[in-house]
């Protein structure tokens, strides 16, 4: 296998884990959707002091991991490359913000390096919910969700189709791999003479395939909108999901636990 | 009933692929469009389903091809697409496969229904919940045709439905179109294919109609054929 076929690989896994079952996997679309957003929108509302506050915000995507037995491992492989560039956000605090925040012992730390841990973390943390929403729900009932949500519909198939598209693209670069490497023996990539005519060449062919993978939508009948895989009635444990979740997570934000768990113990 | 009257179509000004084609295939039969590489066989196809347009007429049970006809001309033809990984778009076969009854406004159960008649008639139930890319050729092109037969379309159009298939398949595919009561255009260069299942055969050559009769009779026509730069069905070559 090539890069490409490795890319192509991975992206049809996720549509594998999306499929596998467990309460998580079961539960409705829209209500995973919705916790998501809101376990996001408050992770990145803390403070950028407010480190002690956001690590309690770990436990929720633990707890996916293990209900939905979905691998941490399987996460961290996946985000490889951009876990990296979403940790580097905040790599610049400490030298701006130098003032001593709070002393460990002989240790004074700053504010910059409390800010930028605390900036790690959220990145993080929001990457971790958007891979356990992609990997326990299939892109279908997510753009179903979407549309429950009074997403517009134009929106919702473009993002579909974009989804689609990617594979389409990586397919066409992979089969375009193999066939210059295979006449290209011992080089160990696309020598840089040649990406200019193999971009323009992929480009075409990908345009090409797209518009034929249209028309043959077309011809079967699309117009306007999908039928999404009917995700089923939004149900009771949905429902109590949704709002237990969204409740726990403003407890987390807006009450200082850790502070007062430590002073349980410290008094 | 589908009609060609003087259709020319030119993908580049100055370089027409079909030059003043007219013909009519009527309700139920089944012919076979056959014609070099480059003859303008797949182009005469996506013309009849309003793909490409062209200049003069193309009617479909009395519609004209037109962008206000398309939907209704549309869900009378199936169209079995030359290259199969075009043709498919949905992550599984399942998914692919009842992507047009649910978008004809059939509920799930019956578009299920369809589904799995289409899978029992090719014997390919195990494809069901494959992922489309992970099938091999010949696989992906027998799932393409499963597609179209969950359609349950009036007309039948096939580009070169038998390529990439091994002999096995190739014989399912064979004898499901004869079994088949639609209408059926079929391009091929597997002209064994096209006498077992084509009643009639259309020839062209350059995109212009050569000959147009009996399948029987212009498969038999040796000096013609190869002027078109074709040879024989194996069957009556004699080897
Ligand atoms: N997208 C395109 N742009 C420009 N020319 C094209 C395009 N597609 C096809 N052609 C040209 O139109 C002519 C007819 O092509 P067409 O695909 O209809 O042939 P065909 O009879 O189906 O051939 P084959 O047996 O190889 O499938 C060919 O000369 C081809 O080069
Ligand atoms: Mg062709």
């Amino acid at each position: 296998m090539n890069k490409m076929e490795t890319a192509l690989h991975e992206l049809s896994q996720m549509d594998e884990l999306a499929a596998q079952s467990s309460p998580i996997h079961r539960l409705h679309p829209a209500a995973k959707l919705l916790t998501t957003i809101v376990y996001i929108v408050l992770t990145v509302s803390f403070p950028k002091y407010a480190l002690s506050g956001l690590i309690p915000m770990v436990l929720w995507p633990v707890l996916l991991f293990q209900i939905s037995a979905i691998p941490v491992r399987t996460c961290f492989y996946k985000l490889r490359i951009v876990l990296p560039l979403v940790m580097a956000v905040g790599l610049f605090n400490p030298f701006f913000d130098r003032a001593p925040l709070l002393s460990l012992g002989a240790l004074t730390v700053s504010g910059g390096v409390v800010s930028m841990v605390t900036l790690m973390l959220k990145g993080l943390f929001c990457l971790m919910a958007s891979f356990l929403l992609m990997a326990t729900t299939p892109i279908d009932s997510l753009c179903s969700a979407l549309r429950k949500l009074h997403m517009p519909g134009l929106i919702v198939t473009l993002l579909l189709l974009t989804y689609r598209y990617v594979g389409v693209m990586t397919e066409e670069l992979a089969i375009m791999t193999d066939a210059y490497l295979l006449r290209a023996p011992g080089q160990k990539g696309i020598h840089i003479s040649a990406w200019g005519s193999f971009l323009g060449q992929l480009l075409l062919r990908s345009m090409d395939r797209a518009q034929e993978l249209y028309g043959s939508m077309l011809l079967r009948g699309y117009h306007e909108h999908f039928h999404y895989a009917e995700a089923g009635p939004f149900r009771l444990r949905d429902g109590l999901y949704t709002l237990g979740c969204g409740l726990v997570f403003l407890l987390l934000r807006f009450v200082p636990v850790t502070r007062l768990l430590g002073s349980l113990f410290v008094r | 009933m589908i009609e060609f009257q003087n259709v020319s179509f030119a993908y580049d000004k100055g370089s027409p692929v079909i030059r003043d084609l007219s013909f009519r295939v009527e309700d139920g039969q089944s012919v076979g469009l056959i014609g070099a590489n480059g003859a303008g066989k797949s182009t005469v196809m996506k013309l009849l389903l309003g793909l490409l347009t062209g200049e003069g007429k193309i009617l479909v049970d009395g519609l004209e091809v037109r962008k206000e006809n398309l939907f209704q001309i549309r869900r009378k033809l199936g169209f079995v697409l030359q290259n199969s990984d075009n043709q498919m778009f949905m992550p599984t076969v399942y998914e692919d496969m009842i992507f047009a009854p649910l978008n004809y406004g059939l509920s799930r159960p019956e578009a299920e229904a369809r589904v799995d008649r289409a899978l029992g008639l090719l014997g390919l139930e195990e494809l069901k919940h494959r992922h489309n890319h992970k099938l091999s050729g010949g696989e992906k092109r027998m799932a393409a045709i499963a597609t179209i037969l969950a359609m349950e379309p009036e007309a039948i159009l096939m580009d070169e439905p038998t390529a990439a298939l091994d002999p096995y398949n190739r014989r399912i595919v064979i004898n499901i179109i004869r079994g088949l009561s639609q209408t059926k255009i079929i391009t091929s260069h597997d002209l064994d294919m096209i006498l077992d299942t084509c009643d009639r055969v259309i020839l062209l050559s350059h995109g212009e109609l050569v000959a147009d009769g009996p399948a029987d009779a212009i498969l038999r026509d040796k000096a013609l054929l190869e002027r078109n730069r074709m040879e024989l069905p194996l069957r009556f070559s004699g080897k």
